[in-house]
């Protein structure tokens, strides 16, 4: 685990985020240091894809500072720094689109304006090609992949960049577990290399032993903020085994930030009976 | 005698090989970001450019250029700030351009068939300095197209990821709309402005049928494009059809023509992908022998499609899966 004093590669402090009127995150407070790897955890709504996307400035703050290898947001033009993988389903657009073609744009933060690619963006492209295991599919179509292969696809567009910091929101979602085992070794390599790692996930499966800290997120709040509480060993060792009350608030119904949508005939108690 | 001794013929097949060029190259962009019927909605908007001009007496092709720039503007913001209503607003903004082009018109004195020329494409009548205009502007269109492709493509593929990648989205979100309003401009005299849009997707649907990759379909457009282009307005210096038109369907006839050949390749594809390798399980376990015998042994030119799978082959059979093993048949 990275000493307190490496340097701050990613800092939200009281942040805030508003989405169309609604307060989404409320008083964040992040710092990730160099070489960390950190698991942002939550169940859906509770703004865990919204914390890492007011960090890449792709939401704005209503209130706070977002600051990246120690400059505010707004003044950080090192973004070649950074690796994106986005939330997607699919990694198509209406053109047909290579695999090739789509990680090297991955590659466009290193790359002069106008330039053509030189040969060490090819090998760089080729690696980040090869480290998710697509380089027989190297020159075809992204549609024709399958659902957990554009994921990966789209992992090795960010790796393609080099980056320093790596965020991925959701990378592994659909994707199966032999392809889980296979990214988790992937991120282990940068890891080892180095990179520090924000990734938001529902679950961490084979990524588990990688993560050496854990977000806790709930209702745009961070509840939980340390090491893993992930196997019973490291409960045992870390004395919570004797963890042994409710955390009662925690099974409570979740509070969604969006208003349910139901038709107005379609009351709260009539939806709760449905299958 | 060739149609190429006349001048007018030769500015004809001029402003039509520009214009096939730079329209697929912008429609590319358009298609990928999903935005087939924008080159529709500008050639609307342009309509009201052409009207100001002919009202004004200044030249229809320079107000319409700024006319169409100032719409396709107006719709990018449109569509970055509004998102549940940003197709209504695009629509009022299209059939307002269209009225308003009539209207000028009409207060002009004008009579309808000016606004044909310009509706419909005149490219036989086109002027040497019109030529000019044409060639300068789809020249500067196919160069920023092709030249900034690594970013208009990162742009239009995954806005976020490029926004993160430091590249100015909102810029080059704009640059396409402006090259999309003057392409619109540059192939009104070709085509006319009803017909745009076709030469601008229709080239794309036609080369994506046939290709994998983005760059590939961008170039295969632009030929395809130019092809179309240059034999319409051939074909209408023969027989006496209106060019634009002729273009539009030459272009079509190219996508009739495609488009069972790429349903045909893609099928095959499908077909002949490799089966999933066998998971090993533990040795001599799971061994199906196929029951019925075999009159022929499955080889290369037995008619069974052969498709690999792991370390062998597998012949498909009435959607059953056989794989020799030895003297008789496995079920796979």
């Amino acid at each position: 685990m990275p000493m307190n004093s490496s340097p701050v590669v990613a800092e939200i402090h009281d942040g805030c985020v508003s989405l169309g009127g609604r307060p989404v995150l409320r008083g964040i407070d992040l710092t990730v240091r160099q070489g960390e790897v950190v698991a942002l955890l939550g169940e859906n709504g509770s703004g865990k894809s919204t914390l890492v996307r007011s960090l890449m400035g792709l939401v704005p703050v209503s209130q706070g500072q977002v600051s990246l290898f120690g400059s505010p947001l707004s003044r950080f033009r090192d973004w070649r720094r950074i690796g994106f993988v986005p939330q997607r389903v699919t990694a198509t657009s209406g053109v047909p689109t290579s695999v090739w073609e789509l990680v090297s744009s991955g590659r466009l933060s290193r790359r002069p304006l106008l330039s053509p690619l030189r040969k060490e963006d090819r090998t760089v492209i080729r690696d980040a090609i090869a480290a998710v295991g697509l380089t027989e599919r190297t020159h075809d179509g992204c549609s024709t992949l399958s659902g957990g292969q554009q994921q990966r696809a789209l992992i090795a567009r960010a790796l393609a960049g080099e980056p320093e910091l790596l965020v991925l929101d959701e990378p592994t979602a659909g994707v199966d577990l032999r392809s889980q085992q296979a990214f988790a070794d992937t991120l282990s390599g940068l890891v080892q290399r180095g990179a520090t790692i924000i990734l938001v996930a529902h679950e961490l499966g084979p990524m588990a032993d990688l993560i050496d800290r854990s977000v806790l997120m709930r209702d745009g709040r961070i509840v939980y903020d340390g090491p893993p509480p992930g196997t019973a060993q490291d409960r045992g060792e870390r004395g919570w085994a004797d963890h042994g009350h409710h955390h009662p608030d925690l099974q409570a119904p979740h509070s969604d930030h969006t208003p349910t949508v139901t038709s107005p005939l379609d009351g709260p108690s009539t939806r709760e009976q449905r299958p | 005698m060739s149609i190429l001794e006349y001048p007018f013929m030769v500015r004809a097949l001029l402003g039509a090989l520009f214009t096939g060029l730079a329209a697929p190259a912008v429609g590319t962009y358009l298609v990928q970001r999903r935005l087939a019927l924008m080159g529709d909605g500008i050639g609307h908007i342009a309509v009201t450019g052409v009207a100001l001009g002919l009202l004004t007496g200044t030249s229809p092709t320079a107000t319409a250029v700024v006319v169409a720039a100032l719409g396709a503007i107006l719709i990018e913001v449109i569509r970055e700030q509004g998102r549940a209503n940003g197709d209504v607003a695009l629509a009022l903004l299209f059939y307002g351009g269209i009225a308003g082009g009539v209207l000028l018109i009409g207060l002009g004195h004008q009579s309808a068939s000016t606004l044909n020329a310009y509706l419909f494409g005149s490219i036989m009548s086109i002027s040497p300095t019109d030529v000019w205009v044409v060639i300068g502007l789809a020249a500067v269109v196919v160069l920023v197209a092709v030249g900034l492709s690594p970013q208009l493509f990162a742009v239009a593929q995954d806005q976020e990821f490029a926004k993160v990648a430091g590249l100015n989205v909102r810029l080059y979100n704009l640059l396409v709309a402006v090259m999309a309003a003057v392409t619109v401009t540059v192939a009104m005299r070709t085509v006319g402005l009803l017909l745009v849009s076709a030469l601008m997707v229709v080239p794309v649907a036609t080369s994506q049928q046939l290709t994998r990759g983005f760059r590939s379909t961008l170039f295969a457009a632009m030929a395809i494009g130019t092809l179309a282009a240059l034999s319409g307005v051939t074909v209408s210096a023969y027989v006496d059809v209106a060019p634009g038109a002729t273009i539009v369907l030459i272009a079509l006839g190219g996508f009739a023509l495609a488009w069972p050949l790429g349903v045909w390749v893609r099928h095959r594809q499908r077909m002949r992908a490799p089966f999933a390798p066998i998971v090993v399980g533990p040795e001599g376990a799971e061994h199906t022998v196929v029951p019925e015998d075999h009159e022929h042994q499955h080889g290369e030119s037995c008619g069974h499609l052969a498709v690999p799978h792991g370390d062998h082959v597998d012949y498909v059979h009435d959607g059953h899966r056989h794989a020799p093993h030895g003297s008789h048949y496995d079920e796979h």
